[in-house]
């Protein structure tokens, strides 16, 4: 799919100030591009600068450095967000990880679902904002009997679809979901993966999924980069990549997926994986066509 | 070889405003020395009340309404919190799914394994207790550790803090080790580690452990036998092979299905439909029946009791019954994976 770059992150880079002279890199010169159409998965160890990358590209926390271009409009630019402030709000849209503490619990499930509507002053395309919400829990399966329930009185996987909901209301153009399904049972990732496969395919959006369940980004996702320590590592479409590892993390990283077969899976031999600082440098090669991979100059010890 | 626990028609109920509660409905399974044995099934299903109810560690709320507990043969069902401090520990431990929650954030790691080891040991003098830590979580594979223990869970990895949880749970050389998600707080590459870790142990230490986990990559690599659980009871058990290679009940065929590593390259997953049912009041008859695709009419009516299987395997449900139409599993056999 060579379609337009719809997101193109370029070198962000963070750092969080721990102590006065610490401080942690989040994100080190990290860049990818997410075409129209495209479901971009994004994984990584816990504390790899994942999150960091949602939270930069959705306008959540300005990177330090690098800039994200959204249609070719600089996000991190003040003055070029304000210009284009309601188009890149509608047209973005993100959903957390965890439901039972992004919405909020006083609010009934329509109201939660109607309120970026509200506030973005949209007229809803269905008559009225209980209408809208009401035709959107339908379409992420969820039954409209639950409009007045609050989400308290929902079970984990109802909860994520009503987040999936409100962000659909928008008709985004760009969905971000920061692990949406790592909270929920094997059954209902399931559920909400087919979803936002079924979803994706009707509406064609874009689509940066950031999980730490590698089996369900090897099935859903198109393209697939790896991030270590805020740089990414390796990228390559989501097969190859799983076929193919070339970068040693990203090998380990493959390698440590469990198999649900006994026999085959106490067999397994996870890939070690040295861990520690990536030498600073290294050169992003592609090693066959749109399969990219950091490698280190030299060996440094 | 003798039964190190047995639970016999354990059932244990919540009481709530919103009404009773039923957790676990009449479970029975045993466990041998040296033993793993996976609990598997979704959240709510009761696995954690098993565990707790076990170990007497449930809310004032909840209570054991029938049945019976027996560890090393004796009936522990009616004991005491006093009677069961002499039982935690040396008969049975307990490792969580959050190792930071689990710390205390404000004592260094090796004053926490130091506090589980003097409990056992009181009289233990200074010396010997420091060598004992350090014995401990290097048994669970922290290195230097006289080092680390002057450190703070803070300081330590996800990984790391779980090792030295292990290590806590281990000072009082438990014969059954209760393990409730232990890796699931945790990245891939570390739980293959820390599964390692766990089997390792286990056959050094001969310790039993009852293994809670939804996830069946996880009992595919630990496990020797494996316990289905659907809403508050057992439905299926037996050795881990015979659950993946030859499941019987529908529940166990929907959640391997479920798995992206089965789906072969379908373009969707398969999903089992609807939800759990509440335990408040669960259904008449099977309580999977509506969820269930090849559900028969005695279903909905009479709770299908344990069909023995083989001698170790055995499933609960109303197709193992000799007048039940013939179903070809769509799951297991073997051709799993990638």
């Amino acid at each position: 799919m060579a379609g337009e770059v719809l997101l193109d992150a370029q070198g962000l880079a963070h750092a969080f100030p721990l102590t006065r002279t610490m401080s942690v890199k989040a994100l080190d010169g990290l860049s990818f591009q997410i075409r129209r159409g495209e479901v971009y998965g994004l994984v990584g160890e816990s504390g790899c600068g994942k999150s960091t990358a949602a939270r930069c590209v959705m306008n959540l926390l300005r990177p330090q450095a690098g800039r994200v271009l959204y249609r070719g409009i600089d996000t991190c630019d003040p003055k070029a967000f304000r210009a284009n402030r309601r188009m890149l709000q509608r047209n973005r849209q993100l959903i957390f990880q965890d439901s039972a503490a992004s919405l909020d619990p006083r609010m009934r499930v329509g109201d939660i679902i109607a309120e970026p509507l509200r506030l973005q002053r949209v007229t809803p395309p269905r008559g009225t904002c209980r209408d809208e919400a009401a035709f959107q829990m339908k379409y992420v399966g969820l039954d409209p009997g639950y409009l007045d329930k609050y989400p308290g009185e929902l079970s984990g996987g109802q909860r994520q679809r009503v987040a999936i909901a409100r962000a659909l209301a928008m008709e985004p153009e760009l969905l971000v979901a920061d692990e949406p399904i790592a909270s929920l049972d094997v059954s209902i990732q399931a559920q909400i993966v087919n979803l936002f496969k079924h979803l994706q395919a009707e509406h064609g959006f874009s689509f940066l999924f950031i999980a730490h369940d590698l089996a369900m980004v090897e099935f859903l996702c198109s393209r697939v980069g790896v991030m270590y320590r805020g740089r990414l590592v390796e990228e390559a479409p989501a097969r190859e990549l799983f076929a193919r590892p070339l970068h040693p993390y990203t090998r380990a990283l493959v390698s440590a997926i469990p198999i649900p077969d006994p026999r085959r899976e106490r067999a397994r031999k996870p890939v070690e994986f040295r861990g520690g600082e990536l030498p600073p440098g290294g050169l992003w090669t592609e090693a066959s066509p749109g399969h990219f991979v950091l490698e280190e100059r030299g060996d440094a010890p | 070889m003798p039964e190190l626990l047995e639970v016999k028609n354990l059932s244990v109920s919540f009481f709530t405003p919103a009404g009773e509660v039923q957790a676990v409905r009449n479970v029975s399974f045993s466990l041998k020395a040296g033993e793993v044995l996976a609990l598997v099934g979704e959240s709510g299903c009761g696995k954690s009340a098993l565990c707790r109810s076990i170990m007497k560690l449930l809310p004032g709320t909840a209570r054991i309404k029938s049945g019976s507990i027996l560890a090393n043969g004796a009936d522990i069902t009616h004991y005491g919190e006093r009677d069961m401090k002499k039982l935690r520990g040396r008969l049975f431990a307990m490792v969580l799914q959050d190792p930071m929650t689990a710390l205390n954030p404000t004592m260094t790691v090796g004053a926490q394994i130091a506090e589980a080891v003097r409990v056992h040991r009181p009289r233990i003098s200074r010396a010997a207790l420091r060598d004992r830590t350090a014995e401990l979580m290097e048994l669970v594979g922290i290195d230097r550790p006289r080092e680390r223990m002057e450190r703070y869970p803070h300081q330590f990895s996800g990984g790391m803090r779980q090792r030295a949880v292990l290590a806590a749970a281990l000072a009082g050389d438990p014969a059954i080790l209760f393990a409730d998600e232990p890796t699931t707080a945790l990245d891939v590459t570390v739980q293959a580690q820390i599964l390692d870790l766990f089997r390792d142990l286990q056959r050094r230490l001969g310790t039993a452990a009852v293994f809670v986990t939804h996830d069946l990559g996880v009992v595919a690599r630990v496990a020797d036998r494996v316990a289905v659980m659907y809403a508050g009871k057992i439905v299926e058990t037996g050795t881990v092979e015979e659950v993946f290679y030859d499941p019987r009940h529908p529940y166990t065929w929907g959640l391997l299905r479920a798995l992206p590593a089965l789906a072969g390259g379908r373009d969707s997953l398969y999903a089992i439909p609807g939800m759990p049912p509440t335990l408040v009041n669960p259904p008449k008859g099977d309580a999977f029946a509506c969820r269930n695709e090849y559900a028969l009419a005695i279903d909905y009516e009479e709770e299908p009791p344990m069909f023995p299987v083989t001698d170790t395997h055995s499933a609960a449900t109303w197709l193992l019954d000799p007048r039940a139409p013939k179903i070809a599993p769509p799951a297991g056999g073997g051709a799993v994976g990638r």
